[in-house]
């Protein structure tokens, strides 16, 4: 049997790359990390032909000259150099049509690369509407490899590209194609014959782009590992920059201005174009959206309608699993005998996966919304209109899009801090990002809130639950901003980072890769957060079932779980809560409560804290756990629970305003999350970042809710 | 000399010359001397700024618009 194939599919951002990968993949495709660093690898199988071929989705780069990772990773991949991926077999190039010049310029690099390859023109309606008309065949003659328009809604096409690549009658373009001319050809050679072949093992098809990599960037030399070795390619470098200066060349751009010649070469003729200033739509819509006044406006809105659609969106869906979940527990209670595998089926199994599920829809939303923003184009404008606000507090424009990632999950977001270029930006932006509301965070908010903050409205539209919830979001924001202000004054400036950023223009996101997206998250959060959640439900069903205690003589009521209404609930409930706060949990809660009591916490608060240091929303998963085995009303929900909760010793209600707002204000400063602790050590491969946000982000919290609680008590 | 940051909203000018510590990612997006490049609107607080090149739009921060010379 032959080896299995690999396609290899590159492109400028934005050409529509993953919309290609998913025509061809359909939904035989699946997202993991290139091994060590946190760039997404995607790969597909298609059936093409009567062959399988394997396809990766490589990251979307400019040049081959990378200057971020996952620039580096794609073009690894593409020489060979990637010990995790096989060197691909044919590469799909990806041009957009309306921008052909610049994405010719990476097709131009790829041709040196001696891979079979094909070109994919996407955008052509857009180019079209642009008046700009492109003859593939003519284009196809003067690049010397085979140039295919893709028009995503017409299936010839993609049908076209799958004979083409079943043909198997691709060959490999020649490389300097593009006619480097003579001077720059002579250092070429000398790096080649001077450093390369000596010194190196890089396979021959590599040779040229290696060197002319060495010749242009001057960053390139220093990712040599070896100082010794630096010295010595530096002199070659040094010589052959020599004889482009001597012809009077600028050796940084001179392969740059000749691969432009090339291109225009290209182009003309083959291109043509009806006008060069036309006013595009995208063009009309930023007049208003990038304005200096409407632009941050329609920022805030959309935050605003952002946040208030998870929120009230997500709501049906909820209470539907909800009931669903309540429905099940008393199905199971009421059909399997009593005993120790009912309440683990009950109060632990169902409770722990209940707990899980909930948080779905509004993730689902958030990341429905994220999606659309990415896809239609927004985020560039967004970095765009905050950069000089970002920049005044030590941020970067491009922090807004982590920053906003980080209102989902703070993963996310410090994973997509790797387009910040500078080190220093990424950092500070990496260490503020878990102030942001994650989504981890709503379940305990709106628990909280729906609980013990009043429903009265203003003005008809806004009520004070959801100016709370809202206030939170502000908060947090706020205390990112100042925690930015105060590291820019410790972290030293290096040179200023660049912002050389493409606004695409606008299109409607596609809705297939937007589902696709929300679909990839809400299944992660389900099995890799849900996993944790889920056996730390369990564990903390036994910690708080055992040991068995038996009640003090004044316990004597019988228990009536039937009805609530009997004057003997408010007795049961107190027998109960006694029995729980002999348990192991109760144990462990008061052991801390002494240091959380200022805070306003009691011993079950206590619990929930140590066990959210998991993840935040185990926090009401514990509280589910600890009161469905205390308050075993499963017709009621937990935030009745918490309101009826009282004192088992002066009868007093454990819950006020205060301890609410206390708890919330540390749940949005604390650091609760291994999750993130373990993607910053990655991110900044080292553990000093992570253990100061641990600790920084942990005093905080511990300093604001004890601010709030105590101040609230005393003058509330 | 002058230099893109300088040039007014709306205004239009042929690239001379670029340089600086983003000299080759500059001249790789298609910004080589020859080439027209127009000012479409500056951010809130005056930069980044958004250009007009070869048919698509690029924002650009002060000091990048500083090494690059227009006429």
């Amino acid at each position: 049997m032959d080896r299995e194939k690999t396609i290899a599919l590159v492109g400028n951002p934005n050409t529509g790359k993953s919309t290609l990968f998913n025509a061809l993949t359909g939904l035989k495709q699946k997202i993991a990390n290139y091994p060590g660093v946190t760039v997404e690898k995607k790969i597909g199988y298609a059936a093409i032909g009567s062959k399988k071929f394997r396809i990766a989705d490589l990251p979307g780069t400019y040049s081959l000259n990378p200057k971020q990772i996952d620039e580096r990773i794609t073009y690894d991949v593409l020489a060979g150099k990637y010990k995790h991926e096989p060197a691909p077999d044919l590469v799909i190039v990806m041009a957009d049509a309306s921008n052909l010049d610049r994405n010719l310029y990476l097709v131009s690099q790829i041709m040196d690369l001696e891979i079979p390859m094909i070109v994919a023109l996407s955008m052509i309606d857009v180019a079209e509407d642009r008046g700009i008309r492109v003859n593939a065949e003519d284009m196809s003659k003067k690049l010397g490899v085979p140039v295919i328009p893709i028009i995503s809604k017409e299936s010839g096409d993609i049908q076209k590209l799958r004979d083409y690549i079943s043909s198997n009658a691709v060959s490999a373009p020649e490389a300097l194609r593009w006619n480097p001319g003579e001077p720059l050809r002579k250092a070429v050679q000398i790096v080649i014959n001077d450093w390369i072949k000596p010194h190196t093992n890089l396979s021959e098809r590599i040779w040229t782009t290696e060197a002319l990599r060495f010749i242009g960037d001057d960053q390139a030399i220093n990712m040599v590992p070896e100082i010794e070795k630096q010295h010595k390619l530096r002199e070659v470098v040094q010589k052959a920059c020599t004889v482009l200066e001597d012809s009077g060349k600028n050796y940084t751009a001179e392969e740059v201005l000749k691969r432009y010649e090339f291109i225009e070469s290209c182009t003309a003729g083959a291109v043509s174009k009806s006008s060069d200033n036309m006013v595009t739509l995208s063009d009309r819509i930023d007049e208003y959206v990038t304005h200096k006044v409407f632009g941050p406006i329609i920022f805030g809105l959309i935050l605003l309608l952002m946040f208030q659609s998870v929120f009230s969106w997500a709501e049906p869906f909820m209470n539907l699993i909800d009931l669903f979940f309540i429905g099940m527990g008393n199905w199971v209670s009421g059909t399997l005998p009593p005993g120790i595998l009912n309440d683990l089926l009950v109060e632990g199994v169902l409770a722990g996966l209940g707990g899980v599920v909930i948080f779905l829809p509004q993730i689902m939303f958030l990341f429905l919304f994220i999606s659309i923003l990415e896809g239609s184009g927004y985020m560039a404008r967004a970095a765009f209109v905050m950069d000089g606000f970002m920049t005044r507090i030590g941020l970067h424009g491009r922090s807004v899009v982590p920053l906003m990632s980080g209102f989902a999950c703070a993963i996310p977001g410090i994973m997509a801090a790797r387009t910040i270029e500078n080190w220093r930006d990424r950092i500070i932006t990496i260490m503020i990002l878990p102030f942001m509301a994650c989504s981890a965070r709503l379940p305990v908010y709106a628990l909280m809130i729906a609980a013990f903050i009043p429903g009265t409205s203003f003005l008809g539209i806004f009520s004070l639950q959801g100016i709370t919830f809202f206030g939170l979001y502000i908060f947090g924001i706020v205390m990112a901003i100042l925690a930015a202000l105060v590291m820019k004054q410790f972290i030293k400036t290096d040179t200023p980072s660049p912002f050389i950023m493409e606004l695409p223009g606008y299109k409607m996101p596609k809705w297939s890769g937007v589902f696709q997206n929300v679909f990839d998250r809400g299944k992660v959060f389900v099995t890799e957060a849900g996993k944790i959640i889920f056996g730390i439900s369990i564990v903390l069903w036994f910690l708080a079932s055992f040991p068995k205690t038996d009640l003090p003589a004044n316990f004597t009521e019988e228990r009536t779980t039937q009805n609530i209404e009997a004057p003997s609930a408010q007795n049961e409930q107190m027998a109960a809560s006694y029995k729980l706060r002999q348990s192991y949990a109760g144990q462990f809660g008061q052991l801390i409560e002494p240091v959380i009591k200022p805070l306003g916490f009691d011993w079950k608060i206590g619990i929930g804290l140590i066990t959210s240091f998991a993840a935040r929303e185990v926090m009401v998963g514990t509280l589910n756990t600890i009161y469905s085995v205390q308050d075993q009303e499963n017709a009621i929900s937990l935030q009745k629970k918490l309101q009826r909760d009282v004192d088992s010793e002066t009868g007093e209600p454990v819950y006020s305003v205060w301890t609410a707002l206390s708890l919330m204000v540390f749940f949005a400063l604390a650091m609760q999350c291994m999750s993130t602790i373990a993607i910053v050590k990655r991110e900044t491969n080292s553990w000093k970042w992570p253990a100061i946000m641990f600790t920084y982000m942990t005093t905080l919290a511990y300093i604001c809710s004890l601010l709030v609680y105590q101040l609230g008590t005393s003058f509330g | 000399m002058k230099k893109l940051s300088e040039l007014k909203k709306r205004g239009v000018a042929t690239i001379k010359n670029v340089k600086g510590p983003e000299m080759l990612r500059l001249l790789e997006m298609g910004l080589i001397p020859g080439a027209k490049i127009e000012v479409v609107r500056a951010a809130p607080l005056g930069f980044p700024i958004e250009v007009k090149i070869r048919g698509y739009s690029l924002s650009l921060r002060k000091a990048e618009a500083d090494c690059i010379e227009i006429e």
